[in-house]
C-alpha cells in the first residue's frame, strides 16, 4: 500500500492558541476528492496526536472534521500556558512541524 | 437592495494598513468603520503591565504604533460623517489601555481640529465582583484551567471583562460617532450596526468574527491590510480592499477555524453562531458568498473574564555553541549549571526561582512536544531565569551562564570557552513576568452590568 505525506496533499497545516491555555490543529485540503480520501482513511484520531506529541490522552481536548472548510482540527491543552516562565511559543504558531510527515494510506 | 457595509482597516488597531486600502475602502461608502484594539494573542504580559512596574516601554511603543493608525482613521470616520468604532483599545482593555487609546485620540483630535461626540466604554472589573460571583457558584473555567479562587483573584493586576455587541449599540444608540472600548469579544464592535439595523444575527456575527481580522482571511493573507464586508438578507460578501489580495473559499473557510477549538460552533456572549450549515461561495474573482451562519441563544447569559498576575522578574543569556564535543555534552552543561546554582544558593526557594534551558536546535521551539532527535551542527542555549527581583534573576542568570562557559567534560579539547554569546552585556533583564490566572465565564445576567459607558463632546 502506497501514503501520502500531509505536506503534499494538504493546502493548510497549521498550529495557533485557543486561548492562551489551548493548543489547536487545522489540517486543510482545497480538493473535495483529497479531502474525502483523507477523512475515510480514518487518521486524524485523538491517538495521533497523543502519538505525535507524546501526550496523555485527557490533554487530547478534541478532534473534528469540518465539511465546509474540507479540513480537520484538533485541540490539545497546553502544558505551560502562553507567555508565562518556561513557555516557548508565545502564539503557539509554530507546533505543526510534526503533522507535515504524517502518512496517509492511498490506495 | 438592503445591505450594511463594514470596513475592517487592520487586524488591530496598532499594525498598521496601506494608505490606499482605507482610501479604497471609503470609496464604497462603508456604514461603519469598525477595528479591533488588541486581543490575549501576545501572553500575558500586556494584560499584566503596571506603570513605573518595568517594561513599560513595550507599552509606550504600543501606543505609537496605534497613533499611526489612528490618526487617518478618526479623521476619514469624521469627514465621511459614520461611527468609528474601536474596542479592546490599547491591546489589553483594561483601563490603563483605554486611556492610552484616549490619549492618542484626543491628540489626534485636537491637530486634526475634529469635532465629534465620544463614547468610551470600560471593560476593568471590580475585583470583589468577581469575588462575589465566586461566592454564588457562577464562575467556570474556560478550557483546562484551574478553578478561580478568591486568593487567585487578589493575585491578579487586574482583570477585565469581554464584552458583547450589547454596550456597542447603547453607545451608538446614544449617538456617538466614536466609540473607544475596552476589552470586547472581537466580533462585537463590527456587528454592532448591522444587528441595530435589523440584519441577521448569524450572518452578522460570522461576518464580523471574519472582518475583525482584517484581510487576514484573504490570499495572501495580512494582518496589516482592509476588508469590506457587505452584509445583506441571506448572505454576505466579503472582498480584500488591496487589489493585489482576493477571498477564495478556502481562504474565507480557513478563517473560520482560526484560533478556536470547535470548527462548527463561535462562541460568543449570550450564544453562538451555529456554521453547521454554512457555504463558501466565488462570487467573483476577488469575493466570497457566505450563507447559512445561524445563531443559537445560550440557556444564560455568560461573559469571559480574563486576568494576568505577576510572577516575578526575568533575565535571559543567549549561548551559542558550535563546538561539536559540546553539543553533544549539552545536557552535562545543563545539569552542571543547575547543581551549582543549587549549591551557590541554597537558601533560593525552587517554586519562585525557576531556571528554564530552551536549546534551539535541538527542543527550543516545541520542548516536551518535539519527537525529532535530530543534532544539528550549531545550536542556541538560551538561559531563562526568574526570581522576584531583577537583581537575583540577573545574579543567577550570570553565574549558571558563566558555568556553562567554562565547565570541562570529558573529551574537551577546545578549552576557551563552550559558548559564543552575542552581545555585551552579556545577561539581558527583560522585565516583569505575568501569568494568565483568570480566564473563566462569569454568569451575568445583564449585558451592561460591568461595562459602564461615558459620553463627551470632543
Amino acid at each position: 500500500m502506497t501514503t501520502r505525506k500531509l505536506r503534499d496533499i494538504a493546502s493548510v497545516v497549521r498550529s495557533k492558541n485557543a486561548g492562551p491555555f489551548e493548543l489547536t490543529f487545522d489540517v486543510m485540503f482545497d480538493d473535495v476528492e483529497i479531502y474525502e480520501k483523507v477523512k475515510s482513511s480514518g487518521v486524524f484520531t485523538s491517538e495521533l496526536f497523543q502519538r505525535l506529541y507524546r501526550v496523555e490522552p485527557h490533554r487530547v481536548l478534541s478532534v473534528h472534521c469540518f465539511d465546509p472548510a474540507l479540513s480537520f482540527k484538533a485541540t490539545i491543552a497546553r502544558s505551560i500556558s502562553s507567555g508565562t516562565a518556561g513557555d516557548s511559543d508565545v502564539f503557539g504558531a509554530q507546533q505543526h512541524a510534526p503533522l507535515l510527515d504524517v502518512e496517509v494510506p492511498w490506495n | 437592495m438592503d445591505e450594511v457595509r463594514v470596513l475592517s482597516p487592520t487586524a488591530i488597531l496598532g499594525y498598521g494598513y496601506p494608505a490606499e486600502s482605507l482610501e479604497e475602502g471609503m470609496s464604497r461608502k462603508p456604514d461603519v468603520i469598525a477595528v479591533d484594539g488588541g486581543s490575549t494573542d501576545g501572553g500575558p504580559y500586556y494584560l499584566g503591565i503596571e506603570p513605573g512596574g518595568g517594561g513599560g516601554g513595550q507599552a509606550s511603543a504600543f501606543l505609537e504604533f496605534l497613533a499611526r493608525d489612528m490618526g487617518p482613521l478618526l479623521e476619514a470616520a469624521v469627514r465621511a460623517d459614520v461611527p468609528l468604532v474601536v474596542g479592546s483599545a490599547g491591546f489589553a482593555g483594561a483601563d490603563l489601555h483605554l486611556m492610552g487609546a484616549l490619549s492618542v485620540l484626543y491628540r489626534h483630535a485636537a491637530e486634526k481640529k475634529l469635532n465629534f461626540k465620544l463614547a468610551t466604554i470600560h471593560a476593568e472589573v471590580d475585583k470583589e465582583y468577581v469575588k462575589k460571583k465566586i461566592r454564588a457558584g457562577q464562575v467556570e473555567p474556560l478550557g483546562p484551567v484551574p478553578e478561580l479562587t478568591e486568593a487567585e483573584v487578589d493575585k491578579t493586576t487586574r482583570i477585565v471583562a469581554q464584552m458583547g455587541v450589547e454596550p456597542f449599540v447603547r453607545a451608538l444608540e446614544g449617538g456617538a460617532q466614536v466609540v473607544i472600548a475596552g476589552r470586547a469579544n472581537d466580533p462585537s464592535m463590527f456587528s454592532a450596526l448591522p444587528l441595530m439595523r435589523g440584519f441577521d444575527q448569524g450572518l452578522a456575527m460570522h461576518m464580523a468574527k471574519i472582518l475583525e481580522c482584517g484581510a487576514i482571511a484573504a490570499s495572501p493573507g495580512s494582518g496589516s491590510d482592509a476588508m469590506l464586508g457587505t452584509l445583506r438578507n441571506d448572505h454576505f460578501l466579503l472582498e480584500p480592499m488591496a487589489k493585489e489580495r482576493r477571498c477564495t473559499t478556502l481562504s474565507v473557510a480557513a478563517h473560520s477555524l482560526y484560533e478556536k477549538s470547535d470548527p462548527t460552533k463561535l462562541f460568543g456572549p449570550g450564544g453562538w453562531v451555529d456554521l453547521s450549515d454554512v457555504r463558501f461561495e466565488q462570487s467573483d474573482e476577488r469575493t466570497v458568498k457566505v450563507s447559512g451562519s445561524r445563531y443559537e441563544k445560550a440557556p444564560k447569559y455568560e461573559l469571559k473574564i480574563e486576568g494576568s498576575k505577576k510572577i516575578g522578574y526575568r533575565t535571559i543569556a543567549v549561548c551559542g555553541i558550535r563546538d561539536p564535543a559540546a553539543i553533544a555534552h549539552v545536557d552535562e552543561l545543563i545539569a552542571s549549571a543547575r547543581e551549582a546554582v543549587a549549591r551557590q544558593y541554597p537558601d533560593l526557594d525552587p517554586e519562585t526561582h525557576r531556571l528554564f534551558f530552551h536549546v534551539y536546535g535541538r527542543n527550543g521551539v516545541m520542548g516536551a512536544l518535539e519527537p525529532s532527535t535530530h543534532v544539528p551542527h550549531e545550536i542556541c542555549l538560551l538561559l531563562e531565569v526568574v526570581a522576584p527581583n531583577e537583581g537575583i534573576a540577573t545574579t543567577v542568570c550570570g553565574f549558571a551562564r558563566s558555568l556553562i562557559l567554562h565547565h570541562g567534560f570529558d573529551g574537551r579539547i577546545s578549552t576557551a570557552g563552550n559558548i559564543a554569546a552575542p552581545f555585551s552585556p552579556l545577561d539581558i533583564p527583560a522585565g516583569p513576568v505575568f501569568e494568565f490566572n483568570v480566564y473563566h465565564l462569569v454568569a451575568e445576567e445583564d449585558p451592561h452590568a460591568l461595562f459602564p459607558i461615558d459620553f463627551a463632546d470632543v
